[in-house]
């Protein structure tokens, strides 16, 4: 690199302009590539976006501060982007009226399966005591999941972790473990989703099927109002 | 498309002013969801007074165009993850194996609890 080559590098990389390019770049590139793969669950764009520009920031020794100050105008579209989920909810209230009972019971099914089980079996590996209370809301979206470790004396970065894996992980095992089971009803498959993977199930849920992307986003925000009055309650019989 | 957006934010700046003002630990945005779901239901009483597009479409296409990227969004909080994979790898195997079978258990607890009751309220597909 010339002299020159380099003090232009020097001035672009510090401008939110070139990560907030680079996201949406390599996001687009990894969701052509999950469209032409039919949707594989193993091309899942969030996952392949974050190692190649992971990576990025690596080679280029650029610092995470310095990538979020372009990356955070992405990052709070999060907020409106789930508001916006009352949109597909009302254009089909009739079929979610019809299924309330079936929803109410997979919430607390799938709520307390995904908590209880996640703790007890990381307990049996030997995971310490500490680990295991960030581990307990892993499966709501990552703002509460942060809010609920600082409650229950956790470790609010590592809950950011445990969540965004586990959201990557339903992502990727929903579809050939549904098939597996033939469960092909999308209202259960989406709803199923959004309890346990919170939103990077629900934007896998609508790169596959709208009604699943609906009943994702109704799983989410329930599980997002249900889980934090359920990990204080079930939290000390679990470490117990 | 721009009165439209400015519904969102509108939706979720006062879903957070509530959940801030009452002091209870939900999530803003949601509250904002709920907001924007009972003006949806409410809509065609209030046709006089809301912006034309609230009725013409627009804002279920802006709606729609956002959710359709919503994979986009998680990328800068997930860049942040891989920087602290660290918190995880260095418990070994053990928490990776916890979610990978906790999420698969959540995920069948979920659609069976569903597909039961749905047989039940005769709405089985």
């Amino acid at each position: 690199m010339s002299q020159s080559d380099f003090a232009l590098w020097v001035y672009l990389s510090r401008t939110p302009l070139l990560w907030l390019t680079l996201t949406i770049f390599v996001y687009v590139l990894a969701d052509r590539i999950s469209a032409k793969l039919n949707r594989n669950p193993l091309a899942n764009p969030v996952l392949h976006s974050v190692w190649v520009i992971g990576l990025i920031l690596s080679f280029t020794h650029t610092p995470y501060r310095t990538y979020f100050e372009g990356a955070q105008f992405v990052h709070f579209m999060l907020g409106p982007a789930t508001v916006a989920l009352a949109v597909p909810l009302y254009a089909h209230r009739r079929t979610v009226m019809r299924v309330l009972l079936p929803m109410i019971g997979a919430l607390a099914a799938g709520a307390i399966a995904a908590m209880v089980s996640a703790v007890l079996i990381a307990k049996v590996l030997g995971v310490p005591h500490d680990v295991l209370i960030s581990l307990a809301p892993k499966s709501v979206t990552v703002g509460v999941a942060m809010g609920i470790a600082e409650r229950t004396g956790g470790d609010p970065s590592l809950a950011a972790v445990l969540v965004l894996m586990t959201g990557a992980i339903g992502a990727i095992i929903v579809t050939p473990l549904m098939n597996a089971v033939r469960v092909r009803d999308m209202r259960a498959r989406g709803f199923a989703l959004g309890v346990a993977a919170h939103g990077i199930g629900t934007a896998r849920a609508f790169q596959v099927d709208i009604m699943a992307g609906t009943f994702s986003g109704i799983g989410m925000g329930l599980n997002g109002l249900l889980t934090p009055i359920l990990v204080p309650v079930f939290l000390p019989l679990l470490l117990g | 498309m721009l009165i439209s957006l400015g519904l969102l934010l509108l939706c979720q700046l006062l879903g957070e002013a509530l959940v801030h003002a009452l002091g209870v630990p939900l999530p803003g945005p949601v509250i904002g969801m709920a907001l924007l779901l009972v003006l949806l239901l409410m809509r065609d009483q209030l046709t006089p007074v809301l912006p034309h597009e609230v009725g013409d479409g627009t804002l279920e296409k802006t709606s729609t165009g956002l959710l359709a990227n919503l994979s986009l969004m998680f990328i800068p909080a997930g860049v942040g993850v891989v920087q602290r994979l660290d918190l995880v790898v260095s418990h070994g195997p053990a928490i990776l194996v916890a979610l990978i079978f906790s999420t698969a258990i959540a995920l069948l607890a979920g659609v069976a609890v569903f597909r039961l009751l749905a047989r039940l309220v005769g709405e089985a597909t």
